[in-house]
């Protein structure tokens, strides 16, 4: 009875650990163990256009919640890519420097930017869900 | 001011365009497939761009009308065949330009396309100047539609029998429903292509002829990667008041017998730097890596000298990498040198290169 609660709160825990979350600058979030994954949303794209130029952050240099992180640029302007919590960079995502067109396949997916080992791991909770985001990005959308 | 529309407006929205404002306009920066695959499509098919925000000015006159715009504009147009354009510009005294625009000589007069931004300045500036002599119509009951692409004479001429006859920078009229369009085989992308000026009420009709034909409607996002490439001016951008067009590098436009004669509205100072040359030049310049540079980055020499700016740079998807032009101090603009840009607090290597990116293929000699 004891481990079947214990299985199902850590079952939560970890689903609570793995789910995305998203920001207001429209990046995304996946928190496993203490290393987040971070790249922009499908919505960010769409809203760029075809993206021809990606500049990520240095392995191994800190960010800090809400700083730049890199760049990305469409055909028509430059955007800055922010990061949505505090760390150290651990991984750089070099397919989508080479090949910037990654980004708009696959935002959410293969075409991560960069890999943060967390600072401090409730920075997270701020940030919004699925559903929250969805609604987010239909109400800012011009 | 509420924002202007064209007559193909809602045809646009249909076609899920992005809008954009334009110079008072609201005009499609991109449709569904993007600004890439619309560029690419341009360059290998035929695309429809929906230029009516530009200005379509009628000046009526003869041979009186001839002199004095000759007054005004570095050209020779006592000598200008029926139908047939010039490039040319609206020129301060300082020889600075109002505007960049293309003229033609029509039966009854000119027919000159100005940038939407500066349409009424001209307006107002060519009146001044003509001191109200001349009937002059800013017309704006004709829409104008850009057809570009190396597949463009074929889809337009299914519709318009004898236009592949036009020669690059010739026109005349034709008809559709009965109606007169003038038609000339000109464009701004560094294809192949024509230009439409059709009157408002058959803009939608003619336009969904050529997508029936396998034309597609391209937005203004791709019209400036592909002039980009093609190496032209825009407006507001490589020229404007404070840029001459021997600055511009645009000397070839500039007709060598009327600066012999001088006599034109700048041609002191015209004179005076074909002579002497400039201190500043429009060049190429291509970034060595991928690293785009945008409108007035700050380029700098191997000494870390600053010595110009860029004033357009996107990606060129023809090109497949950055692509600029800008203006650099003379002593640097030779080909090949070796400048720095700065982008976002760091310098990147890059070289001055000839214009264009990508090689025009305009159709000379038909006939």
């Amino acid at each position: 009875m004891w481990t079947a609660i214990l299985q199902k709160k850590l079952c939560e825990r970890s689903k609570l650990m793995s789910a995305v979350k998203y920001s207001k600058e429209h990046e995304w979030i996946k928190l496993e163990g203490d290393v987040a994954t971070i790249g922009i949303t499908k919505h960010a794209t769409e809203m760029l256009g075809d993206i021809v130029f990606a500049e990520l952050p240095e392995k191994g240099s800190s960010v800090e919640k809400d700083g730049t992180a890199g760049v990305v640029e469409s055909t028509k302007a430059a955007s800055d890519v922010y990061t949505p919590v505090s760390g150290e960079v651990v991984d750089t995502n070099q397919a989508i420097v080479d090949d910037p067109s990654k980004i708009n396949e696959d935002p959410e997916g293969s075409a991560w930017f960069f890999k943060l080992k967390m600072k401090d791991q409730s920075e997270i909770d701020s940030l919004m869900n699925k559903e929250e985001y969805d609604k987010f990005a239909k109400e800012t959308a011009s | 001011m509420e924002t202007k529309k064209t007559s193909l407006y809602q045809l646009h929205q249909e076609s899920k365009a992005k809008f954009v404002e334009f110079a008072g306009y609201q005009m499609p920066i991109q449709y569904s497939e993007g600004i890439v695959e619309e560029h690419k499509f341009t360059r290998n098919h035929s695309g429809i761009f929906d230029v009516s925000h530009m200005g379509q000015l009628f000046i009526y006159g003869d041979e009186n009308l001839i002199s004095d715009l000759e007054n005004i504009f570095p050209l020779d147009l006592k000598n200008l065949k029926l139908n047939h354009s010039k490039y040319s510009f609206l020129m301060n005294k300082d020889a600075g330009v109002y505007d960049d625009l293309i003229i033609t000589k029509i039966k009854e007069g000119f027919l000159i396309i100005l940038n939407a931004a500066c349409k009424e300045n001209d307006f107002k500036i060519l009146s001044q100047l003509l001191n109200d002599k001349y009937k002059m119509v800013l017309d704006e009951k004709r829409s104008l539609i850009a057809l570009q692409g190396p597949k463009s004479a074929q889809i337009l001429n299914n519709i318009i029998n004898g236009i592949v006859n036009l020669n690059f920078m010739t026109g005349n009229w034709f008809t559709f429903e009965e109606k007169k369009i003038y038609i000339t085989r000109s464009g701004y992308t560094g294809e192949d292509g024509f230009e439409v000026s059709i009157s408002n009420e058959l803009a939608v009709r003619f336009t969904k002829e050529l997508i029936k034909k396998g034309a597609k409607l391209i937005g203004l996002g791709a019209r400036d990667t592909l002039r980009l490439e093609a190496g032209l001016c825009l407006y507001g951008h490589e020229l404007d008041k404070d840029k001459t067009p021997v600055e511009a590098n645009l000397k070839w436009a500039i007709s060598k017998e009327r600066v012999l004669k001088g006599n034109f509205i700048g041609s002191d100072v015209i004179t005076k730097q074909l002579a002497d040359g400039v201190n500043k030049v429009r060049v190429g310049i291509k970034p060595e890596g991928r690293v785009i540079a945008r409108e007035k980055t700050k380029i700098f020499n191997q000494s870390d000298l600053h010595i110009g700016e860029i004033t357009s740079g996107t990606f060129g998807p023809s090109v497949n990498g950055p692509v600029a032009m800008g203006y650099i101090e003379n002593e640097f603009s030779k080909k090949d040198t070796k400048v720095f840009l700065e982008i976002r607090g760091k310098k990147h290597a890059a070289n001055v290169c000839g214009l264009p990116f990508y090689k025009k293929s305009y159709v000379k000699g038909v006939n």
